[in-house]
């Protein structure tokens, strides 16, 4: 099973990197978000995905899924969304004022006033 | 008090959430004042505390030890912690006189508390992950700040700078994915003891590698500082003094951290690593530093110097060059912080950040001129100031270990930083004295007062190297003995 994962999870990356390295912001955005499913499902994998109840209590099970991965998960996603939701923001506004999404056009140190 | 450490992430966070209820902009600023002072206050108290009791931790509600998160101060950190206050009231009061209303009315100082809680935190953590989380908390505070204002320059560059720290972030919650699937822990001094445990195989390597990459990612090294200049180039001074003086440092605080409690066991291929690339690094930013002829650019590439000098310290370990480190580090914080506040004012008072339409300043303001010499020469390393004692500590361990190559780069590297400073001194300060559009609004006394201070204190720092050399050597003992840490922690 962890191969599988990792497999995709190698998937997922490799189109992470092809579309960040692309012109459109847009394109980059959407890169970012697979980036950072891979990643998320890369702890889930790392952590072990051996059998075992859901991490509740109530359950009684005999073995649990390991809790700590989960919980690193769900500060990563919540994490990454507050930064996906800025950068999509910061993108419509530069789309505005800079006129372009085009990330060669965004070249250039000076301040093209 | 167990507490106490947990201050300086405390005070500027409920500073932070309290203002930004506060509309009235005078109350802003009394507030920020007021806590920047009393984290000042509590930073000193803590080192104190470090000096007196040895390494002070908390467990966060008092889970024990690998359990729960634990905050670590050692010497080390609490001296960043006090160092990273002592910055902020500097750039905080520069901010009253120079960020404009603008930028104040829209959350500026809420945010500013936020990224003191993010350095502070990053600096006392003793939890890997926890170390992700505060290095967002700082990270989300600098994207605001860089992008507040909105002009076309700062939206174009901020774009460049979150995708390049979006990576770094996913690289760091993989790599810490990766340790934990090999050590099973995520505190660090539990992660260290288990590393020694398994005697560090290969898979721990390319770990140490990939923390190197994320770390360096922030850090600014050589490979991976492409984002810094164009980046830091483009928001208001008080901002880059603060990005320059805390945010890359955190970087190399972590490579520091990592890389003597987890990685010292096969030092041959890191640490030779790592000074390779520290090399390269002083040479990109000498080189950078150099060829410029922006006043902001020069002192940008000498972060980047200062970096690679900090890191050859840290790569060659011993105990004279890491003591030379944490010297070095604390004094480029002070100064870098100074210099990006002085180039501020020259830039407020000339309209301009080209060094061949400015000339003779000196005429007219001469405590700038002055303030900017000494800071120059500090920054440079001459004896009797701050930069001296911990490049001579740094070389000397070079020589020690036979590492003559790297200790001559860093030699090298003053001179060239020297020279590239005094172009803008000489060139900026000396000759005809020239009139510039609307340099009698810019209150440069109010202006002066942050830098002043900084360097007042850089000078401080130089002279009474004597009293404060038995601190750094006791941040630097945690550093060459880790038993001492993971003791602290594990209680053991």
């Amino acid at each position: 099973m962890e191969i599988l994962m990792a497999i995709v999870i190698g998937i997922l990356f490799m189109t992470a990197t092809y579309l960040m390295l692309s012109k459109s912001l847009l394109r980059i955005i959407i890169g970012t978000g697979l980036l950072s499913h891979g990643a998320h499902l890369l702890i889930l994998t790392m952590g072990g995905l051996k059998r075992g109840a859901a991490p509740l209590l109530g359950e009684y099970a005999k073995s649990y899924a390991d809790p700590l991965p989960q919980a690193l998960i769900l500060t990563a996603i919540v994490i990454s969304f507050g930064v996906t939701s800025f950068f999509l923001v910061l993108a419509y506004r530069a789309y505005q004022e800079l006129g372009t999404d085009n990330m060669d056009q965004l070249r250039g140190n000076e301040g093209n006033e | 008090m167990s507490n106490l450490l947990i201050l300086p992430i405390l005070i500027p966070l409920f500073a932070g959430i309290f203002l930004i209820f506060i509309k009235n902009v005078n109350f802003q600023r009394w507030l920020s004042v007021i806590s920047s002072v009393a984290t000042i206050i509590a930073s000193v108290a803590l080192v104190q505390t470090v000096r007196n009791k040895g390494v002070q931790t908390l467990d966060v509600s008092s889970w024990e030890a690998p359990f729960g998160i634990t905050l670590v101060s050692d010497m080390f950190s609490a001296l960043l912690v006090l160092t990273t206050s002592v910055i902020a009231l500097a750039c905080l009061i520069y901010s009253f006189h120079s960020i404009g209303k603008e930028r104040e009315k829209f959350y500026y100082y809420s945010v500013f508390q936020f990224l003191i809680v993010g350095v502070n935190g990053a600096f006392t953590t003793g939890d890997i992950f926890n170390l992700f989380v505060f290095f967002e908390v700082m990270l989300m505070s600098s994207y605001v700040l860089l992008v507040l204002g909105g002009t076309k320059i700062q939206l174009r560059e901020s774009i460049k700078y979150i995708l390049v720290n979006v990576i770094s972030s996913a690289l760091f919650v993989i790599t810490v994915a990766y340790l934990y699937s090999v050590v099973g822990t995520l505190n660090m001094a539990h992660i260290s003891e288990r590393i020694q445990l398994a005697g560090q195989p290969g898979i721990l390597t390319v770990i140490a590698v990939m923390f190197l990459i994320v770390f360096g990612l922030k850090g600014a090294i050589f490979p991976l500082y492409f984002w810094l200049p164009g980046s830091y180039y483009a928001p208001p001074a008080p901002v880059m003094a603060l990005f320059g003086a805390l945010l890359t440092k955190v970087g190399v605080y972590s490579i520091t951290r990592t890389f003597t409690l987890f990685f010292y066991h096969d030092q041959g291929f890191t640490h030779q690593l790592i000074s390779v690339l520290a090399m390269l690094t002083i040479i990109v930013g000498v080189i950078g530093a150099i060829a410029y002829w922006d006043v902001k650019k020069i002192i940008i590439y000498n972060i980047i110097v200062a970096v690679g000098v900090i890191l050859f310290g840290i790569s060659v370990m011993t105990p004279d060059s890491l003591t030379g480190s944490v010297f070095y580090l604390i004094h480029d914080m002070l100064i870098k912080a100074a210099l990006f506040l002085l180039v501020g004012i020259v830039i407020r008072i000339t309209g301009t950040s080209n060094l061949k339409q400015v000339s003779g300043l000196i005429k007219n303001y001469p405590g700038v001129a002055w303030t900017f010499f000494i800071a120059a020469i500090a920054l440079a390393g001459v004896p009797p100031l701050s930069g001296f004692v911990g490049k001579l500590l740094i070389i000397r361990g070079g020589f020690e270990q036979g590492q003559f190559i790297g200790a001559a780069i860093v030699l090298m590297s003053s001179l060239l930083v020297l020279f590239s400073v005094m172009k803008i001194f000489i060139n900026g300060f000396w000759g005809t004295p020239r009139s510039y559009e609307g340099e009698a609004g810019v209150p440069v006394k109010w202006l002066l007062l942050s830098p002043a201070l900084l360097v007042g204190l850089s000078v401080l720092y130089g002279l009474g190297s004597e009293a404060i050399y038995p601190y750094i050597t006791q941040a630097s003992e945690t550093l060459v003995n880790p038993a001492i840490y993971i003791d602290a922690v594990l209680k053991e």
